[in-house]
């Protein structure tokens, strides 16, 4: 299975210039793709587009081959604020996806208990959403993405709204489950660390009109964010994004 | 507690006022200012002939039949104009204008197309409440968070789904709010219909009172009127927007 994603453009009808000019990338299956850039450079429309929430002005998006019309299960989203719902508990909340698509209440029960025990939220299972902290409603929202068993799994800066602490624990956390259950995620960071720590390319998108570059992280995993390679990577896409030659 | 002994502070003065000006000094004829005392004891009178006990039960069983036809009427309308641009962009104006009609305003036609009958009076409840609800209806559902719907739409739900599973709980607090706001114009609009019957109700006695020149009745019913419209707001409504909110978080302390 793949993502492909064809002279893919999105022209916003208000705004001047199009955002996203002829992308062309292409995803495997299992694979972890970053994608950096700076603010405003279309990191969000490009996954919105993908997520089917808006729709391109030019090109396409196939997932193994079809065309993508709209949103659907297959690519859900984790977004930056949870998007958990107030009126559910936690365990409801992770059940969501599964009740929608008409999973037994059993199978419900099971596949949310594991996914809570995968982001160790077990023991809040009964909590209402407003009486966990912002870690910990990131992960409910990663146990209910994760219960989905989407073909893609999209994320829109999931742990930027943490404090640095808590967003180095859930990318750890993040990779590992990744690792176990080799999903493929396409997840969009501001942070360039986070790309590199996680990704296995980062596609670097610019402001301008350029084509987007993509960086191969040939790292072993776990990653050491002061090994020299690492810093060195990191270094290259910072000089990507800021334009500059490296 | 304080508005207990604001409310004993207050009526002590009244009698006071009443004594002074109506019965020493006879600046007011007595037939054109209620006292405490006099309200009193016309309650007693009223209470224990059953004239009181039936004008409020029919008063109040016309206002919940008018009241549930109003909320029918009501989210109808709102989720249509909210789920039709058409009717959104033109027949939302309309509703919004007729809506600031003082609900006095449709006894005429009430009268001429239902006669002196329960069925006019539930007209002119209906009339005065469905707009507001129509209103709220469509302004909650615009107010529920994009984000929810999209992380649904993720998740694969369908239109049904996204009504029934993510809209409808997202806006019932707002719901709520409104329905309740609904039900304060359906009890004023039920007074507005009543005072132009006969056929028994506080609106009714009200006028009965106007026309007898018992000043004492007509403050006594206007009393009644209030109250059960408090009690009705505080002990149905208020619990249940209060829990709602307590339970997402979102009850804030004397707020
Ligand atoms: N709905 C919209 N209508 C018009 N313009 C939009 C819309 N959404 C985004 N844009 C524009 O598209 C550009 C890219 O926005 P986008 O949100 O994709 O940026 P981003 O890379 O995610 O930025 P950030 O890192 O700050 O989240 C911006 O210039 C923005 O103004
Ligand atoms: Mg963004």
């Amino acid at each position: 299975m793949s993502l492909q994603l064809i002279n893919l453009s999105k022209h916003f009808e208000d705004s001047e210039n199009a955002t996203l000019r002829e992308i062309n990338l292409e995803i495997e299956s299992g694979e972890f793709v970053c994608i950096v850039g700076a603010s405003g450079c279309g990191k969000s429309t490009l996954l919105n587009l993908v997520a089917g929430l808006i729709e391109p002005s030019g090109g396409q998006i196939l997932l193994n081959g079809k065309e993508i019309t709209g949103p659907g299960a297959d690519r859900t989203v984790m977004f930056q604020d949870h998007g958990l719902y107030p009126w559910l508990n936690v365990i409801d909340n992770v059940k969501f996806g599964m009740k929608l698509a008409g999973v037994s209440a059993e199978e419900q029960e099971e596949k949310a208990v594991h996914y809570l025990k995968m982001v160790n939220l077990l023991d809040y299972r009964d909590y209402p959403i407003h009486q966990i902290s912002g870690g910990m409603r990131q992960r409910t929202a990663l146990a209910r993405a994760l219960t989905m068993d989407s073909e893609v799994l999209l994320m829109d800066e999931p742990f930027s709204a943490l404090d640095k602490q808590t967003s180095n624990r859930l990318r750890q956390e993040l990779q590992q489950i990744w690792m176990e259950t080799k999903r493929t995620i396409l997840f969009i960071t501001h942070s360039v660390e986070e790309a590199v720590y996680l990704g296995d390319r980062v596609v670097v998108l610019s402001l301008e009109d350029k084509a987007p570059e993509i960086v191969n992280i040939d790292l072993e995993r776990p990653r050491h964010v002061y090994s020299p390679e690492f810093v060195e990577l990191r270094r290259g896409i910072l000089a990507k994004i800021r334009g500059e030659e490296y | 507690m304080s508005i207990v002994i604001f409310l004993c502070i207050l009526l002590a003065l009244w009698q006071g006022f009443y004594w002074v000006f109506v019965d020493l000094m006879e600046v007011f004829k007595p037939y054109s200012v209620p006292s405490p005392l006099g309200v009193g004891e016309r309650f007693v009178e009223l209470l224990s002939d059953g004239t009181l006990l039936q004008a409020t039960g029919n008063s109040l069983l016309r206002g919940i039949a008018g009241y549930l036809i109003a909320v029918l009427l009501g989210l109808a309308v709102g989720l249509l104009i909210n789920h039709f641009k058409y009717l959104q962009k033109n027949l939302k104006p309309l509703i919004l204008g007729i809506q600031t009609l003082p609900s006095v305003c449709w006894v005429p036609f009430s009268i001429l197309w239902f006669g002196l009958s329960t069925q006019a009076i539930l007209f002119v409840v209906v009339m005065g409440a469905a707009f507001s609800i129509a209103i709220s209806v469509d302004n909650a559902i615009k107010n529920v968070q994009p984000i929810y719907i999209k992380a649904a739409l993720t998740m694969g739900a369908g239109k049904r789904q996204l009504y029934r599973h993510v809209i409808f709980p997202a806006c019932l607090p707002e719901l709520v709010t409104g329905l309740k706001q609904g039900w304060s114009f359906a009890w004023r609009a039920l007074m507005a219909g009543e005072v132009m019957t006969t056929s028994i109700g506080l609106g009714q006695t009200l006028i009965l009172g106007r026309d007898l020149a018992d000043i004492n009745q007509v403050m006594l019913v206007m009393v009644v009127i209030v109250v059960v419209g408090i009690v009705i707001d505080k002990c149905i409504f208020s619990v249940i927007e209060k829990k709602l909110l307590v339970k997402r978080g979102l009850w804030v302390q004397g707020h």
